[in-house]
């Protein structure tokens, strides 16, 4: 009876680790098939592309299509540009949002309620609908730099990172995890005489490691893919993202094996930040439930 | 006394070095990612900033397929160049919606200039192009030859009997899978460049160009019906393919796939270059005489600029032949004048792509010169693709219809 049990165990396991790697299969082939591509000439991508020798790095391979992409597009620069806006951003979303997120929670003062509600009710409100006012008013603020007082954030930097720190969702994310800290730390806290910003800092963050890794990936993820708003904003070359390069290679021939070759590389930074923080995200997931 | 003086001699100095000051003159380009291109336009711009010293022009590249969304939002926030590239079809729009101001040069310098290269709205210039497209029947005089077909010409055109009768000749010989490459791979603009015209041969049109405030009988009416019937017949009856893989249009002819391909000069090289062979019949007329679309990228001065004469110098300067043949040249389109094209091997008298020029300046027909055109031809686009698919003609048009008109009366007729 034993034995039959034992069998049954690991057949379930056979079937369900089966299971598991057809989906994650599903899942790998397009990017499979992207770092392939990137090594083909296009005539033999095209060909490839119906059978799977698509997902092979058989027939002409090189990094032909690497060299032809650097030197159609500054694709270094435009890297640099997103891994520094959106790093910068989810930096300082980090800090704004879980210190939001706090005092929605821990804090008591008047409307706080209507004020969340307010919040929550802007992740209804898709960003095209917004994005010509948004235009309309960042052209037309003042910013005090290098160059002094300045009027318009066109072309620069903080018109990419500024309007998208603070944001409903983030918000949300760290009020959903604190309320289920437990309270009783945050009153013993309070009880030996710590002020909010020491209980932000020393008690309750160094317990948000998984949601921080959850926000922080939501966040790079939304901020490096962003095409509209970069598009509307950036007219010169010196601050364009990674997304808005990729047009660079959408000619009236394209070049499949350079698109290609370009998506892997700005595939990269992605993969890394994801891989970096994969544990905490995981675990975050696990304990509250958030899907990403 | 002499304080006075040396105070004067400096305001006079200040005043004459402000005045001799070369002013800065932004300009905006699609080109972003084509090196060719790229190279062609920084040429021009270094030779016009070397040749005088009143202007200097900057350039700012974009790449094509993001190009016309960053001029919208530049307008949008006030951030627009001096000097703007624009597609002849949409230089309608940008002028009506205040983004770009009449060019005034020196008309004389492009009357010679291929009808297609002047971007002309209301009655007055707004953009001129050193380049115009065309598109020719493409194919093989050995095919010609083996389907026992005659050759088409330019006072002697295929009528639409004569053009069926090819494609059903192709499509009996078995040796291809399609008779005919209408490059329904590509999507966007190259629907109503491409295949307004032959609405147009059928005399339908997107519009009604005598007002341009309806759609209404130009459309739905019996040319157009009859055209939607046609068009859709050419993929019932096996001639082409509703959607077509993106390869198959890159090199379906050159491997022989197809009999006959609808294409532009810009794919012509390459055509020769795999079948020496390869002729370009001029369009079939399908009723109302042959058509082609015309118009490309043209240059115009913003409504914003505060340096207007000296964004027209630019572009005046720009249309020298030798910088038409250049692009020529470069890119493979056709020189927007007579004595360019005799510059240029691929174009003169006798070269290979000769044709062309002869097509564009005959055949070629501006796309609706309207501000609703940007609206109009993504409909014009749906509605085809649409018979394509095997929509009902009659209903599918007259949706197209009713929603070209809402557009023209959503926007109070776009100033007609």
């Amino acid at each position: 009876m034993a034995m039959i049990s034992g069998d049954n165990h690991g057949l379930r396991l056979a079937v369900r680790y089966t299971v598991l790697a057809l989906i994650a299969l599903i899942f790998i082939f397009p990017l499979v098939f992207m770092v392939m591509s990137s090594f083909k000439p296009d005539q033999q991508l095209l060909v490839d592309a119906s059978s799977l020798r698509a997902f092979l790095p058989v027939g002409d391979i090189s990094l032909n299509n690497y060299s032809a992409a650097f030197e159609r597009a500054p694709v270094g620069l435009f890297v640099f540009n997103s891994v520094l806006v959106t790093g910068v951003t989810v930096a300082l979303s980090l800090l704004i949002c879980s210190a939001a997120g706090f005092a929605f929670v821990f804090i008591n003062w008047k409307g706080r309620g209507v004020i969340l509600s307010v919040l929550l009710a802007t992740l209804i409100v898709p960003f095209e609908t917004i994005a010509i006012p948004m235009l309309l008013m960042v052209s037309k603020l003042p910013w005090l730099g290098m160059e002094g007082l300045t009027w318009g954030w066109l072309n620069s930097y903080h018109v990419q990172i500024i309007p998208f720190i603070a944001d409903g969702l983030t918000i949300f994310l760290f009020v959903q995890y604190f309320k289920d800290l437990p309270g009783e730390l945050i009153e013993a806290a309070r009880v030996e005489g710590a002020s909010w910003f020491q209980i932000y800092r020393r008690i309750v963050m160094p317990l948000s490691g998984p949601i921080l890794a959850t926000a922080a990936i939501l966040k790079f993820l939304a901020m490096y893919n962003q095409y509209l708003w970069p598009l509307m904003v950036t007219q010169e070359e010196g601050y364009r993202p990674v997304m808005v390069g990729l047009q660079y290679f959408f000619q009236l021939n394209i070049a499949w094996g350079e698109v290609m070759a370009y998506l892997s590389l700005i595939t990269l930074p992605v993969l890394g930040f994801y891989l970096y923080l994969q544990k905490a995200f995981i675990a975050s997931i696990a304990s509250t439930g958030v899907k990403g | 006394m002499k304080f006075n003086k040396l105070v004067a001699s400096a305001a006079i100095l200040a005043w004459a070095s402000a005045a001799n000051a070369t002013e800065t003159l932004s300009m905006w380009y699609h080109g972003a990612g084509n090196e060719v291109e790229l190279k062609l336009i920084n040429e021009v711009i270094a030779d016009f900033n070397a040749a005088q010293a009143d202007w200097k022009v900057e350039l700012q590249t974009f790449p094509q397929a993001a190009y016309n969304d960053s001029v919208v939002a530049g307008a949008l926030a006030g951030n627009l160049p001096d000097i703007l590239d624009v597609d002849g079809p949409v230089m309608p729009n940008w002028a009506w919606a205040g983004y770009m101001q009449p060019l005034k040069i020196d008309e004389s310098k492009i009357a010679n200039f291929l009808p297609g290269t002047k971007g002309i709205w209301n009655g007055q210039l707004y953009s001129i192009g050193l380049w115009d497209a065309a598109i020719a029947l493409t194919t093989r005089q050995s095919i010609l030859d083996e389907l026992g077909l005659r050759k088409p010409t330019v006072d002697a055109p295929w009528t639409k009997d004569e053009f069926m009768a090819a494609l059903d000749a192709a499509k009996a010989s078995g040796k291809y899978e399609f008779a005919l490459d209408l490059g329904t791979a590509w999507t966007g603009e190259w629907y109503p460049y491409a295949f307004s015209p032959l609405m147009q041969s059928f005399g339908g049109d997107i519009v009604d160009r005598s007002t341009y405030k309806t759609a209404e009988g130009a459309l739905n009416g019996e040319a157009a019906q009859a055209f939607g019937a046609w068009w859709q017949g050419l993929f019932t009856g096996g001639y082409a393919q509703s959607t077509q893989d993106g390869a198959d249009r890159d090199s379906g002819f050159a491997s022989g796939k197809y009999a006959f391909s609808w294409n532009g000069n810009w794919a012509a090289l390459g055509a020769l270059s795999a079948h020496p062979d390869t002729v370009f019949l001029p369009p079939p007329d399908l009723g109302n005489g042959p058509k082609i679309g015309a118009a490309s990228w043209q240059f115009g001065v913003s409504a914003t600029s505060k340096f207007p004469e000296g964004a027209a110098a630019f572009i005046e300067f720009a249309l020298d032949d030798k910088y038409l043949a250049a692009f020529s040249n470069g890119i493979g389109l056709i020189p927007a004048t007579p004595t360019a094209a005799e510059m240029v091997d691929n174009y003169k008298a006798g070269g290979p792509l000769a044709d062309f020029v002869t097509y564009s300046s005959k055949f070629g027909m501006v796309r609706p010169v309207t501000p609703g055109y940007v609206v109009q031809a993504k409909v014009f686009e749906k509605a085809l693709a649409d018979i394509a698919q095997g929509a009902d003609v009659a209903a599918t048009l007259d949706a197209a219809v009713d929603e070209i008109n809402a557009d023209i009366e959503k926007n109070s007729g776009y100033g007609h």
